[in-house]
């Protein structure tokens, strides 16, 4: 091969690097490890983490412990989707390309709007997209946030707004959801978007329809967050005015993974499809006639319009998208709505049997899917210790994102939670509880005890 | 039956009417009607039209649609600038282990040791093969990195009371560069590229002394995206640095480099690396991966939280590492939770499996690889028809001009591209860089064979001997993919891009 390339050695191509930018010793790396070694090191690594195989897992906050089909890894697993890159040569990504167009179906039905990308990054980073997209759609510079949103959709957003120069204006809750009359006030005529999330972080359903009327008023964008597990059961963010809806698309056939891959999902309404970002499949015809897809729009896209591009996303999350669509193929229309209501009915009754406990109230009343949040009347994060002990993650400590909850836990159902693990749940926190209260309060108000409905 | 002659139905159209593949756990609870847990106005009337479908049909589709694919475990991918190496199946093995893939990520730091211990490892080795001591592990691809390296910029002009508006990058840039320049609010200004394919001294000059105060930073990929190691860096680090703007490395060319030369000696401050490029994680058709970004000392205070830190354990017990959340300067979040943490698994495990020498040969086998095909494109046909556009030794990738092609057997590029498509190669990545007359630009990776070097260029080969004969077939062709050339047009002017459902 030397000799074809006219040098002596492999050394004489890195001459165009200048010596004084040349490594003059080896890396301070390791040596290689045979592959027996590498499995062992980080198999001992993995075994140092409390995954939801050795705690039962009470804990969401955006991430849900669901589980997967093995039909889903299965699938997603063979080369032909594994190891192909973006498809730039459609007529060699049919598969690939019929997936994302299956699965911006998928999305589009759940969310009752009609136009959906083929995925994000994540959550978080999807909200932030919706923000840029609002700025460019509407001129204006101005986003209404719920506290309700994601803690990290919320900052995300401040961290993106920053760059593009747009002011970010939070509005609290009442009683778990959106404060209605504090949100009017705050959306004005400079307002570009509007940001909800139903359920939110608390859990809340929130009336997104009565909420969005101040952003329809102002001619500014309703963008809604949603969780893709409850819309086979509460009505679509298409169906209560929502011009964006978007979320963290890990429920769908996703591992929890320590927070990533997973993918964000992104829908709009037809006016904004030439302002979307990211990849969007699309059907056609090849030069025969035979049904195809191609990428469309890609007008839109960073490698045609450079910096007047709708977004810089390049590389997204296509495999973890797959995964989503055959899940969601694997439930079905019955098997969805089916998994909607047992979560409901779920978290109705780990609700019932939380409130029951003495030392927990309920956060809020406002109406629950699939996570609630609760206060506990002793040191939140001493209870979640004490719990762990017994095997238990028991919920989210609030207080990590809301001062005001300092007391607070969100504790999150999957169809993996089961009737047994909630009542161990439930007489676990109790215990702790007592055990925290006695320890470091000294006494309890008294409360008299509540049976279970 | 070809495959060509398959009837092309989505998932829906194989939908019949009470079929399914779930089986679901029974409720175990009272079985409460909706309507009394959640008001009414607030329920969903029909549920989404969602596919019904049994599991076997499920498989069958989804294999089918499989082969209508092109992958790289199949065949050569010389996507240029996409650095499509082989993804050892190790890397998916330990990403799966349950405590990998079901660590939930708001798990308590003390019970999550071993994946940040992993994140930090991964962080450190990032830190050594880049030059520079800091990392920050979020971005969730390449061009999240970029416009984290640009907010970066922003913080740390704007903690020194400065504010610059615009951002210097070359014309051979990716397209990525540009848009996350307005993305984070700058101005993005091109700089023209000399006769060797390096940055036009002159024109950064000009660039930078009509408003020194206004330079934010340079993007810059080196090598570059002809393949080609600019040799004046340090003397570009300098300028820009002078000027008080920060310097950006896009890392998708990492590969070229690691264990040899390293961006930080360079003189850049920013640098992204991408995972599911240079460490082997799998495209998966267009993502997942991640776009780590190591820094300088004097970017790190605005990093975005949280941090992955390493603390010191006392009284003999080991190392504690914790997320840092208490970061006064840091310009924030770029997403949720941690990052891809999956993708990082794939890749501290690549890194282990080669160690230090093994990447540096890894870059040194792209090298010659890349230095071998080009040489092999030279002779014959393709030498006369396609000449590489800047002619020099290359790193890990190069560019040719298809334009006497195109003059003198009217073969396009894209032509040329399309019939490839008939040998079983994936064709080269197309018209970019842009400043280069019907580019095809070839990046072979480390993991080809000679023979499979050989037999790319023998291919091309083959099809200009045939164009000369008779330039209609390329122009018309696939013949044998899946389907033949695609109406792109159509699927822009009038989109269809859902599936229209009744009922």
């Amino acid at each position: 091969m030397l000799a074809t390339i006219g040098v002596d050695s492999v050394d004489e191509l890195f001459e165009q690097v200048p010596g004084a930018l040349r490594l003059d010793r080896p890396l301070a790396l390791p040596e290689g490890m045979s592959e027996a070694d590498v499995y062992e090191r980080l198999a001992a690594l993995a075994a140092r983490n409390a995954d939801a195989e050795e705690q039962v897992c009470f804990v969401g906050a955006g991430m849900y412990d669901h589980y997967v089909p093995a039909i889903v890894d299965a699938i997603a697993q063979r080369s032909e989707f594994l190891t192909p890159y973006t498809p730039y040569q459609p007529e060699i990504s049919q598969g690939g390309l019929q997936v994302m167009f299956e699965f911006q179906t998928a999305m589009s039905e759940l969310t009752a709007l009609p136009v959906s990308n083929a995925g994000l990054y994540e959550g978080p980073s999807s909200v932030a997209s919706a923000g840029y997209l609002a700025m460019a759609a509407t001129g204006r510079r101005r986003f209404v946030v719920s506290r309700g949103l994601h803690p990290h959709s919320r900052e995300t957003l401040a961290t993106y707004a920053v760059g593009y120069g747009a002011e970010v204006v939070e509005v609290g809750l009442s009683d778990g959801a959106t404060d209605a009359d504090e949100l009017a006030q705050a959306v004005d005529g400079e307002t570009a978007a509007v940001f909800l999330q139903s359920p939110n972080f608390l859990g809340a359903i929130e009336r997104v329809e009565a909420l969005g009327a101040a952003a329809k008023e102002h001619g500014a964008l309703l963008v809604v967050a949603c969780d893709p597990m409850t819309l086979g059961v509460l009505k679509p963010p298409g169906e209560q005015g929502a011009d964006i809806a978007l979320g963290e698309g890990q429920p769908l056939g996703n591992r929890l993974d320590f927070g990533g891959p997973s993918f964000g999902f992104f829908c709009a309404s037809e006016e904004l499809i030439r302002r979307m970002p990211g990849r969007i499949a699309g059907e056609t015809d090849d030069v025969d006639g035979r049904r195809g897809f191609v990428l469309a729009l890609q007008t839109r896209e960073q490698h045609i319009r450079r910096e007047k591009a709708t977004h810089n996303i390049c590389t997204a999350q296509a495999l973890n998208a797959l995964a989503a669509m055959v899940h969601l193929a694997w439930l079905g229309r019955a098997g969805y709505r089916e998994l909607g209501e047992l979560l409901v009915r779920r978290t109705a009754y780990a609700r019932e049997r939380l409130r029951s406990v003495e030392g927990i109230e309920l956060l809020h009343g406002a109406p629950v899917a699939r996570e609630l949040a609760i206060r506990v009347e002793a040191p939140a994060d001493r209870v979640l210790e004490r719990c762990a002990e017994r095997g238990i993650a028991a919920g989210y400590p609030l207080g990590r994102d809301y001062p005001e909850h300092e007391d607070g836990l969100l504790v999150a159902i999957t169809e993996r939670r089961t009737k047994a693990q909630i009542d161990e749940l439930t007489e676990v926190l109790a215990t702790a509880i007592t055990a925290e209260a006695g320890d470091f309060l000294g006494h309890m108000p008294s409360k008299s005890p509540k049976g279970v409905s | 039956m070809k495959v060509q002659d398959e009837a092309v139905l989505t998932i829906y159209e194989r939908s019949k009417k009470g079929r399914r593949a779930a089986v679901l756990p029974s409720a175990e609870v009272p079985e409460t009607p909706l309507e009394e847990l959640i008001p009414a106005e607030l329920l969903r009337e029909e549920p989404p039209r969602l596919p019904e479908v049994s599991e076997p049909e499920i498989v069958r589709h989804y294999n089918r649609l499989s082969r209508r694919n092109f992958d790289l475990d199949t065949g050569f991918y010389p996507l240029g600038s996409c650095t499509m190496k082989h993804n050892p199946r190790l890397n998916e093995r330990v990403a799966a282990l349950p405590g990998h893939a079901r660590l939930h990520p708001a798990q308590d730091p003390k019970r999550a040791q071993g994946a940040l211990e992993l994140m930090w490892g991964l962080q450190e080795s990032l830190a050594e093969i880049c030059g520079l001591p800091h990392v920050s592990l979020q971005p969730s691809a390449g061009s999240h990195g970029e416009l984290a390296g640009l907010l970066l910029t922003r913080a740390f002009h704007a903690d020194r009371g400065e504010e610059r508006s615009k951002v210097l990058a070359p014309d051979t840039s990716h397209g990525t560069n540009p848009a996350s320049v307005t993305m984070a609010g700058y101005e993005a200004v091109k700089v023209a590229t000399n006769e060797r394919g390096g940055v036009e001294m002159d024109d950064l000059r000009a660039k930078i002394d009509a408003d020194p105060g206004d330079v934010a930073c340079l993007m810059l990929t080196n090598p570059n995206t002809l393949g080609l190691f600019d040799e004046n860096i340090a003397e570009i680090a300098a300028l820009i640095h002078e000027a008080g703007g920060t310097l950006y490395y896009d890392g998708a060319n990492l590969n070229a480099v690691m264990g040899h030369s390293r961006p930080g000696d360079m003189g850049f401050d920013i640098v992204h690396v991408n995972l599911h490029k240079s460490f082997s994680q799998p495209h998966g058709g267009g993502g997942p991966g991640a776009g780590p970004i190591a820094v300088s000392e004097r970017i790190e205070p605005f990093l975005p939280r949280p941090q992955i830190v390493r603390r010191e354990g006392g009284n003999g017990s080991g190392p504690y590492f914790d997320l840092d959340l208490e970061r006064p300067k840091s310009i924030g979040r770029l997403r949720g939770f941690q990052g891809n943490f999956g993708v990082f698994v794939r890749s501290y495990a690549y890194i282990l499996s080669l160690g230090a020498d093994g990447l540096a040969e890894a870059s040194e086998t792209a090298v010659l690889n890349a230095n071998y095909l080009k040489a092999r494109l030279a002779e014959g046909r393709a030498g006369e028809r396609l000449p590489v556009a800047f002619d020099r030794h290359c790193m890990h990738e190069f560019v040719l001009s298809g334009k006497p092609m195109k003059k003198e057997l009217g073969l396009a590029t894209l032509d040329l591209a399309k019939r490839l498509l008939d040998f079983g190669f994936h064709p080269p990545t197309v018209y970019f860089p842009l400043l280069v007359d019907e580019a095809l630009m070839i990046e072979p990776t480390e993991t080809e064979t000679k023979e499979s070097l050989d037999a790319f260029a023998e291919a091309i080969e083959w099809i200009l001997a045939e164009a000369e004969e008779d330039p209609e077939v390329a122009k018309q062709a696939p013949y044998t993919t899946p389907v033949r050339r695609l109406d792109e047009v159509k699927a822009t002017r009038k989109p269809v891009v859902r599936q229209p459902l009744d009922g």
